[in-house]
């Protein structure tokens, strides 16, 4: 995997190239692979410069399969243990070694480059830096918790190992965590000199001590400071995770240690953590959580090929189709035509689609200039005019009336290749292609809202649409930037359909006399983002009773929502949007507002401590419940689809692994049993499914 | 590819779609807007609207007058803003109020070369986003400065400068080979050629009777787009220059402003300075055959002119027109309808006096017989560049939509479009049904 060519120079040139591969995706061996070609150029060379055979790709990171094949934590911490020793020779080997970055440098690639005596980065579009580990339940176990301090700071190591973000050349140069950026041309000339100078101890001169930076890393000697900043990561850690998730736990401690105790010390933390961390379930959950998401996000899992899609056409300006709008824009790059009825409502929606552009420009992620471009891909107007769009999205308000005429003018005005698609979130697809004269080219594309930063599209089939008309909605959402799952249609598609249960039952736990804040914080503990009484107040009170009341109507007594939702809505409580609901929307503080309990026509029960395993049982049971009603249906393709989609679309908790894969960790029996207890106690709506019980009885799982 | 250069033409020049964007009175609904900008918005509205098949689109020529330091070539720059396949070529042309009828000349020349098929021609500008400049002597200093090596020279370079030189200057209106600015031109016309006041008043009241008429009629509908220009994107509709409610009186009323003695020209008879960009789409005849475009006319013949601007300094169309309609073949009162640009009553009213006079076909253009009297019914019968404002470099292709569409309504007949510019040039385009 290594190359080796001594340049007449002086210095040797180590090539990376993982055969057959489009990208670097190392094996742990890489070390030992490394430190046996150090030593074999030690008396030839005069400098090293590590760099990579293949364009766009540095060292992608560690092949994670090395590790979750292993039989015990010990061999694990082996592993480990080699990448660790390889990684402190080349950090104290005899002569200068200089990584020169082209591409994606993630993990133990990063790892790799910061225990080489100096980085060049290439200016290019792939080139990206992370330590990604934390996310996928991980610690990055090759001195990259011990390294990463010493060279950027505590501040801005804490943010990158505990949120795992990539940053770009020009972000990496800022802080420091590469030491110039140069074009990819000459890339590795200008290591090849810098090494050079090294050897002869004539490098560029280190900045001087006054910058911000300096003094920042000065602070990591100073016990005080490092220890205030250390607690509150953790606490702010803690609160975030609630139990669900050590990796960020332990980086924390993997630094502490590092900084408390010394390096070595350092190491021993990182590798005896990496070996309960790649064992673990949490783990194995993420790591295929994040190879699902992101075959969803290229591959096409229908079998036809995408139309080209040149115009998009949007109709309505509304928060939705702002949202799809600047995602057709900034992500796919392509030109879009926004409708609306009339110039002030499309005014404002061009002019909130710009400010999300000037946004990025104000966080320097955007150069003016381009800014310029992506807007001028938009285009406003109030008439028919989407004779050459190739997809029209129509984002308008939730009545079927309104979205059939709208489809019959488009169809009227667009040539027989284009296809219209509704993002409604509650109305069937069918329904709403009843006229149509091409019912085969009607899809749905439900995005979530806000639809510029929620990473799920459901992409929703009818009988009739066709499957080229299937591969070009999911082709374009990929393009948008969107993890897409296709499902059949039906009410509430997938994601609402298993959402309108969980947020009934917290609306049967409100009537019951549970607390706003308990049931909030019962869904935190499972690790939702946020509780059903928030995401009420934000989807509206009355929307989600009206989806439930259509739910019931589709799919039976199950779906029934209380009468508490009912008694809310008469006291006029929509939430966000009315500024009226089960929090209180006037302060900057979030607070329930208590008279939500009079509306209710509870008296709210702080005495009775609820058991808190019976409360999260009640809220994930009933969501997991009709994920496997929909998976026996066929309303998603597969387990997968039916995880992501919960995962990415409603923030399923991660660390679960989605409902599916949940299940299949605790066993159907178990699952069974925990439903039948509830179903003793709250009746009908916790029945188990025909399904459910069948592979209790068989002990079949989801996932093969 | 490089294409081959091809055998003279049998294919005629179609005008297959026009836009242009609502006029504005300079400093009001394009305050702070470019003309790329405007140029660029108006383009991309045209292609959503005409969509070309296989983004056929060969070339963009396109032209301002009031000068770009940000964007020298406005027509390349329109499309890489568009993100146009990079092949599109694109030129800018020059030809002060003429512009974009010199763009759609080149246009239909680079067709009928064979150079090629799709071309869109047009010009904008914008007084709104003037770029300022600095005076010459602060220029020489800040270039002496610029090469003095020492700091010290680099401040004794700004020795002897003054406050007037600090200030900025707009760049010039004014002729540059008379030093006189186009309204004292016109008063020069207005003198010499005895046209009143009166007569001036009357036919900009005129033009704007007819403007507000033709709105009232909806015939600008298909021809303006509504432009929703960022950040703001507040939608413009209509041309804010036009006085729907416009009266005789009124015109009276205004004081001359090049000569307040004895002058006639007043701000109510020339055309405002304005901003706006228009635009044609030329495609050949067989092309837009083979794509199913419906022509709205073609060009039958163009012709430009130079007079010595010393003398009256905008009679080029007088010069241009009877060379234009005898290159086509045809006679003055064979042309249903003309668009004139308005730049001045006094120079229209000059201009058609030397239409109809032998004197002035003997003595300038070595004819025996007079080009012939306009029949007013089929001039300017929708306004003109007084009341509809006046881009410098848009209103050629305004005027040549608005004919090559009231061509198309009436299916027959044939159309004239001509203009004065600065420099004492003139130009005159017939397109035919």
């Amino acid at each position: 995997m290594l190359t080796t060519q001594i340049r007449p120079d002086g210095v040797a040139l180590l090539r990376i190239d993982v055969p057959a591969k489009s990208q670097n995706v190392v094996p742990p061996s890489i070390a030992v692979e490394l430190e046996g070609a150090l030593r074999a150029v030690a008396s030839d060379a005069r400098a090293v410069v590590l760099a990579s055979a293949k364009p766009g790709s540095w060292i992608a990171g560690a092949d994670l399969d090395a590790f979750r094949n292993c039989e015990s934590e010990e061999e694990v911490v082996t592993l480990c243990r080699q990448a660790q020793n390889a990684l402190n020779m080349l950090e104290k080997f005899e002569l200068p070694v200089v990584a020169a970055i082209d591409g994606m440098c993630l993990g133990g690639g990063l790892e790799v480059a910061l225990a080489c005596h100096a980085r060049i980065a290439a200016d290019s579009p792939l080139t990206r830096l992370a330590l990604p580990e934390v996310q996928l339940g991980l610690i990055p176990a090759a001195g990259g918790t011990q390294r990463l301090p010493e060279l950027v700071g505590l501040e801005a190591s804490l943010d990158l190992l505990l949120s795992g973000r990539r940053v770009d050349g020009r972000e990496a140069l800022q802080m420091e965590l590469v030491d110039e950026v140069v074009p990819p041309s000459i890339l590795v000339e200008v290591a090849c000199k810098r090494a050079l100078q090294r050897a002869s101890g004539s490098g560029p001169r280190n900045r001087s001590l006054a910058e911000p930076r300096r003094l920042q890393k000065l602070a990591l000697s100073n016990p005080v400071s490092r220890s205030i900043a250390l607690n509150q990561a953790q606490r702010s850690m803690e609160k975030k995770t609630r139990g669900n998730q050590p990796a960020p736990l332990a980086i924390l401690k993997a630094v502490r240690t590092g900084l408390e105790k010394g390096r070595s010390a350092g190491l021993d933390v990182e590798a005896k953590a990496m070996g309960e961390l790649a064992l673990s379930d949490v783990s194995h959950r993420l790591i295929d959580l994040f190879f699902a998401g992101r075959e969803l996000r290229h591959a096409s899992g229908v079998d036809a090929s995408a139309l080209p899609v040149r115009r998009v056409g949007v109709l309505g300006a509304g928060l939705m189709g702002r949202g799809i709008s600047y995602i057709t824009i900034e992500q796919a790059g392509l030109p879009v035509r926004l409708k609306d009825r009339d110039d002030s409502a499309l005014t404002s929606g061009l002019r909130a689609v710009h400010r999300m552009l000037a946004a990025r420009v104000e966080r320097g992620k955007l150069g003016e200039r381009e800014m310029e471009r992506i807007a001028f891909r938009m285009t406003g107007t109030t008439e028919d005019r989407f004779a050459g769009c190739d997809v029209v999205i129509e984002a308008v308000f939730e009545e079927l009336e309104l979205k059939q005429q709208l489809l019959a003018a488009v169809e009227a005005e667009t040539p027989d290749t284009t296809i219209f698609a509704t993002n409604t979130s509650s109305l069937p697809v069918a329904r709403i292609a009843e006229g149509a004269r091409r019912k085969d080219r009607v899809v749905g594309m439900h995005y979530f809202s806000p639809a510029e930063k929620m990473p799920l599209l459901e992409v929703v089939r009818t009988p009739e649409t066709s499957a080229e008309t299937i591969a070009t909605a999911v082709a374009l959402g990929q393009r948008q930037g969107k993890t897409v799952i296709v499902v059949k249609d039906g009410v509430g598609f997938y994601t609402s359909r298993i959402l309108v249960p969980y947020l009934n039952e917290a609306a049967w736990m409100l009537s019951e006399g549970v607390s706003v804040e308990a049931i909030d914080e019962t869904a935190k503990d499972l690790g939702f983002p946020v509780g059903p009484c928030t995401l009420l107040d934000e989807v509206g009170i009355d929307v989600a009773a009206k989806v439930a009341r259509i739910a019931e109507s589709a799919y039976g007594t199950r779906m029934h929502p209380p009468g508490s939702l009912d008694r809310l809505i008469q006291d006029g409580r929509t939430g966000r949007k009315g500024e009226k609901g089960f929090y209180s929307y006037g302060s900057k503080r979030k607070v329930v507002d208590d008279s939500v309990y009079d509306a209710l026509g509870v008296r709210l029960d702080r005495k009775t401590k609820m058991d808190a395993r019976i409360l999260q049982d009640r809220l994930l049971l009933m969501m997991v419940q009709e994920a496997i009603r929909c998976f026996d249906e066929g309303v998603v393709a597969s387990a997968r689809d039916a995880d992501v989609g919960a995962v990415f679309g409603l923030g399923f908790p991660a660390h679960l692994g989605g409902p599916l894969r949940w299940v299949d960790g605790i066993g159907p029996a178990e699952l069974l049993s925990r439903m039948r207890a509830l179903q003793d106690r709250y009746g009908g709506r916790f029945t188990p499914s025909d399904r459910l019980e069948a592979m209790a009885r068989s002990g079949e799982r989801f996932h093969g | 590819m490089a294409r081959p250069i091809q055998p003279p033409p049998v294919d005629r020049v179609a005008i297959v779609h026009g836009l242009r964007t609502p006029f504005a009175k300079q400093g009001t609904a394009y305050a702070g807007t470019s003309a790329l900008t405007l140029a660029t918005l108006l383009v991309r509205e045209l292609l959503e609207r005409a969509i070309l098949p296989n983004d056929g689109l060969d070339a963009v020529v396109f032209g301002q007058v009031v000068p770009s330091i940000e964007a020298p070539n406005i027509a390349r720059e329109v499309v890489l803003n568009l993100e146009l396949p990079p092949r599109v070529d694109a030129h800018s042309v020059s030809r002060a109020c003429a512009t974009s009828t010199q763009a759609a000349a080149t246009g239909t020349m680079m067709i009928q070369t064979g150079q090629a098929d799709v071309v869109v021609a047009g010009g904008a500008d914008s007084m709104s986003d003037v770029p300022l400049t600095v005076r010459k002597p602060l220029a020489d200093a800040l270039i002496r400065a610029q090469r003095a090596k020492r700091p010290l020279d680099k401040l004794r370079a700004f020795q002897g400068l003054g406050a007037w030189d600090l200030v900025p200057e707009p760049p010039s209106i004014r002729e540059r080979s008379t030093g006189l600015s186009m309204g004292e031109s016109a008063e020069k016309m207005a003198r010499d050629n005895g046209i009143s006041r009166e007569d001036q008043d009357a036919y900009a009241h005129r033009s704007h009777w007819l403007a507000a008429k033709a709105y009232a009629e909806g015939i600008f509908e298909s021809e303006i787009a509504p432009m929703y220009v960022p950040p703001q994107y507040d939608a413009v509709r209509r041309d804010n220059l036009v006085r729907f409610d416009s009266e005789i009186s009124k015109y009276a009323r205004l004081k001359p402003v090049f000569d307040p003695e004895f002058g006639t020209v007043t701000a109510g008879n020339a055309s405002p300075l304005t901003d706006g960009a228009a635009a044609v789409l030329l495609m050949r005849e067989s092309v837009a055959d083979a794509w199913g475009f419906q022509p709205l006319a073609f060009v039958k013949s163009f012709a430009f002119v130079g007079l010595d601007p010393h003398d009256q300094l905008l009679m080029g169309p007088a010069h241009a027109i009877p060379k234009a309609l005898d290159s086509a073949g045809i006679g003055l009162s064979d042309v249903a309808v003309i668009d004139f640009h308005e730049a001045f009553a006094a120079q229209i009213l000059s201009n058609l006096r030397a239409l109809e006079s032998k004197r002035f076909a003997e003595e300038e253009l070595g004819r025996s017989s007079p080009v012939g009297a306009v029949d007013m019914d089929r001039f300017n019968p929708y306004g003109g560049s007084i009341a509809l404002g006046h881009p410098f470099a848009a209103t050629g292709a305004r005027q040549l939509n608005t004919v090559a569409r009231e061509l198309a309504r009436r299916g027959e007949g044939y159309g004239l479009v001509a203009q004065c510019a600065a420099g004492g040039l003139g130009a005159a385009v017939v397109l035919e049904a």
